[in-house]
């Protein structure tokens, strides 16, 4: 949310440029700036973004604003400061979304899916930001299948330049799009054949996995009949009939809407991108720095802008070790310190992230165990670690981590011939697939029939995203997600006029969600089918609300026109109460 | 913000001296419409006199007729805690805004303002109040000129509003989902003498009374008495919130609410 800000700084007597910006991604605008724009070479360029307020993608491309400053700063030879004032955000920060799509959904004489088809116009605005084309390609073409098992899936994109403001990725990037068309489409079918959308859903689900979908990507695991079970549960389906003749009496139309959500994220393995056209690697670097005390510095190329990675990347060292947490300090978001990571973006910090560091960590521990078995003269296969200590298997041997590791940094007893001293290490990780989480949401919604205004009255999710480190992190990831799907479907949406004005420039006329527009949440995530193919068998949570809940929103909303007598089967979003009183005027 | 002298007079008539020289001078109430003007630089006096510092357009009282008395100076918080002598306006003061407009925001500013979306100026037409200024006394009738604009002269400071207290009243403000101003606000008052329906946030002409619905619940005060009547959305404020059509459809609404709920 915080407008962006950059600073530029030049150092005569080095020659070294250093860039304070609030980006998700500084080694990426490092690279992008350095090399294909001011021509500094990377040794000679810092960027640092320390903990930025907030992100949701438009803090991931590189900006204008980021080069002049720090082009001013050399050429002034003194730091040059640009603040981003709320009205400039409007009109210079990519936007999101934008795509007006075609889709047909066939299905055979039992309702099973036959086939799926999108014509998508996506635009680009004036021109392209910096990974404006992947979010309706790649990130949005692949997503197709859904949670189905539709044998064929034709998906067309056009990328489109008009006269508006960049559009880029935001919070889910293309996969909300391709949730929304498929979820509504589905609700559209099960009106015309009359059948329950739950049911029809859960007819032509994936059961089995890992599934190759016709879409060029594999699911490696998922229960879908599980989150729709516990979705079932949540949302009180069985109450739904009285609290509909509450609204009722009460002179208001109700309408429940359901949705599915699958989505591709933990972005992404780095040959499947590349052939897909993406230009850059995906992978997650980290370094894991011991000191000589038994204390850490996790030095992640994933970036924190809210999502708490000092707690839960914490958390995940410490447990490997059997320390406490505060022994762990994460560091992050400043080339100078950090080895080359890719930023956060894409639900891809833990599931790629977090794994890097895993895979560091693990180094660290291989190492540990080397010294630790020389320090207490035993064969190194039989050393186990376990609460911070270092022991014999089957003796009472035992020694500390702090022990181990102050050996490691004073090396008088210590096999110098075998190993280095010190205790740092390093790990890249590719992952081998994207992870796929998906999801069950139900929203219930009141719609007041003289005014067209919508009230979320119930939300619920369900959410398989794997195992879990930090609950209480997830639930608010989902929470801010839902409020933002919340404020998508009913709220949020940029206007212009005939000449290209942008007429949502400010707060007055852009509609934001706040407390009051949205309910308390039902969330859970107890389905969990862990992810197959990284060392945490995480999945990654931070945009699946935002990408699962604008559908059930808008089913609900149609659900509650039909309900109340009027021959509704779609409204565009945003749900505003014109629009809505507009589709009941018929 | 570009550089302006600020004046903080602690009478009216100082104030008024203040805005009569010859610098280009603006009364400054709470600022809370004033300043972000001045940040975009839509308005650029050289100086600004802040009415913040005048006791005399300070307090709500009550005047022999029974009248309630606000000064021009008195926020929308202490309208909404202090005038509870006439409850659907403290109502309308506490659903301006949010608290940090409502701590400064004024309703000699609104008033000053006439934002054609703006809550105050339908409780002012509605309840035929008196705008009290430096010189003289102005008629709600009188008062509003339009979108911005008054039958203030330059440097004329409103230090009183002067409400009749109706026997039964209520505003229905159905939001703007973006700035929480009325996209349709209905001020309905009941006095002996008849009804007053003012409507804001609808007419491209700004705040108006609806003639028809102030004789039908003259006559018989009750929803009913709305049926069939409607109001033309052509002359109606039309935008990316709603069509002139929807707007004239939310008076009639929330004139029904409004006599529902009074
Ligand atoms: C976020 C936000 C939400 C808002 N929501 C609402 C809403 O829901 N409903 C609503 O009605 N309003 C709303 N407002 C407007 C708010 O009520 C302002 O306070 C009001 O419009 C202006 O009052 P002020 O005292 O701040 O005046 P200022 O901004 O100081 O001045 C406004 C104008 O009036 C003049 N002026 C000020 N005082 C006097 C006086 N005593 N005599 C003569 N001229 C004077 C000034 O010179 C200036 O031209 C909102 C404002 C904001 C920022």
């Amino acid at each position: 949310m915080e407008p962006r800000v950059a600073v530029g700084d030049y150092n005569r007597s080095t020659g070294d440029s250093t860039l304070y910006t609030t980006s998700q991604n500084p080694h990426v605008i490092r690279l992008l700036m350095g090399a294909f724009v001011l021509g500094i070479p990377e040794h000679k360029l810092r960027v640092v973004a320390p903990d930025v307020g907030g992100g949701f993608g438009s803090k991931i491309f590189h900006y204008a604003e980021e080069a002049l400053c720090t082009f001013a700063a050399k050429a002034l030879n003194r730091p040059v400061k640009w603040t981003c004032s709320r009205s400039e955000a409007f009109i210079s920060d990519a936007h999101g979304r934008d795509h007006v799509t075609k889709i047909d959904l066939a299905l055979d004489a039992d309702n099973n899916f036959t086939a799926v088809r999108t014509e998508t116009y996506a635009n680009m605005g004036a021109y392209l930001s910096t990974f404006a084309p992947s979010v309706p390609t790649w990130l949005h073409g692949t997503l197709m299948a859904g949670n189905y098992k539709t044998p064929l899936v034709y998906v067309n994109v056009k990328a489109v330049f008009t006269n508006t403001v960049p559009v880029d990725a935001y919070r889910g990037a293309g996969r909300p799009e391709a949730t929304y068309q498929l979820e509504r489409v589905i609700d559209k079918a099960a009106i015309e054949l009359g059948v329950d959308p739950i049911a029809l859903r859960r007819q032509n689900f994936i059961t089995e996995f890992p599934y190759a979908t016709p879409v060029a990507v594999e699911y490696d695991t998922g229960d879908y009949v599980a989150t729709m079970d516990k979705l079932e549960e949540m949302a009180d389906l069985s109450g739904f009939e009285a609290r509909l003749a509450e609204s009722q009496a009460k002179g208001k139309l109700r309408g429940l809407g359901v949705n599915c959500y699958i989505e591709a994220c933990g972005i992404a393995p780095s040959n499947l991108v590349g052939q897909l056209g993406a230009r850059a690697g995906l992978y997650e670097s980290a370094t894991v720095r011991v000191n000589a005390t038994g204390g850490l510095v996790v030095m992640t190329g994933s970036h924190s802008h809210g999502q708490g990675h000092e707690t839960s990347f914490a958390q995940v060292v410490a447990d490997m070790i059997g320390i406490d947490e505060n022994m762990v300090e994460i560091v992050h978001g400043d080339t100078a310190n950090t080895p080359m990571g890719m930023g956060t973006y894409g639900s891809r910090s833990l599931a790629v992230g977090g794994s890097a560091m895993v895979r560091a960590t693990e180094k660290i521990i291989a190492k540990a165990r080397k010294i630790a078995a020389h320090l207490m003269e035993a064969a190194e296969a039989d050393i186990e670690l376990k609460d911070g200590q270092f022991s014999v298997a089957g003796t009472d041997k035992s020694v500390a981590w702090g022990d181990v590791t102050l050996a490691a940094y004073v090396p008088h007893n210590y096999p110098l011939e075998e190993i280095e001293p010190g205790l740092e290490e390093t790990a890249f990780y590719d992952p081998a697939n994207f992870t796929y989480p998906s999801g069950a949401y139900a929203c219930e919604v009141e719609v007041d029939p003289d005014t067209g205004k919508v009230t979320i009255e119930r939300f619920s999710a369900a959410d398989d995203f794997g195992n879990i480190v930090n609950p209480m992190i997830v639930s608010g990831q989902v929470h801010g997600g839902l409020a933002q799907g919340i404020g998508q479907a009913l709220l949020e949406g940029c206007g212009y006029d005939e000449n290209g004005q942008l007429l949502t420039g400010s707060f007055m006329d852009y509609a934001m969600p706040r407390a009051s527009d949205v309910p308390f949440y039902s969330v859970d995530h107890s389905c969990q089918t862990p992810c197959t193919h990284n060392p945490l068998g995480v999945k990654g949570c931070g945009e699946a609300g935002a990408i699962g809940s604008p559908p059930s929103v808008v089913n609900a909303v149609v659900d509650a026109l039909r309900r109340g007598g009027h021959d509704v089967t779609h409204v565009d979003m945003p749900l505003s109460p014109s629009r809505v009183w507009s589709a009941m005027q018929g | 913000m570009y550089t302006f002298d600020i004046e903080r007079p602690s009478t009216v008539g100082d104030a008024v001296k203040l805005l009569s020289d010859s610098t280009e001078s603006q009364p400054l109430g709470g600022g809370q419409t004033l300043i972000p003007t001045l940040k975009q630089r839509l308005a650029m006096p050289d100086r600004l006199v802040s009415l913040g510092g005048i006791t005399e357009i300070q307090g709500i009282s009550q005047d022999d007729g029974g009248a309630l008395c606000i000064g021009g100076g008195v926020t929308h918080a202490d309208v909404a805690a202090g005038a509870g002598a006439y409850a659907a306006l403290a109502g309308l003061a506490g659903k301006i805004g949010d608290p940090a407009v409502r701590n400064r925001g004024t309703i000699g500013g609104s008033l000053a303002n006439n934002d054609p979306s703006a809550c105050y100026p339908s409780a002012v037409l509605a309840s035929g109040a008196t705008v009290v200024t430096n010189t003289r006394e102005i008629a709600a009738d009188d008062f509003f000129d339009g979108l911005f604009t008054t039958a203030l002269e330059e440097g004329e400071i409103i230090t009183e509003v002067r409400f009749a207290v109706p026997q039964k009243a209520a505003y229905m403000k159905f939001e703007q989902p973006a700035s929480r101003f009325a996209l349709v606000g209905v001020f309905v008052a009941k006095y002996a003498d008849g009804v007053r329906v003012a409507v804001t946030g609808a007419s491209e002409g700004g705040v108006f009374r609806w003639a028809e619905a102030e004789a039908a619940l003259s006559t018989n005060f009750a929803a009913s008495a709305l049926d069939g009547l409607s109001l033309d959305g052509s002359g109606m404020i039309s935008d990316l919130h709603g069509s002139g059509d929807y707007r004239a459809h939310l008076v009639a609404v929330m004139t029904r609410r409004a006599v529902e709920a009074a």
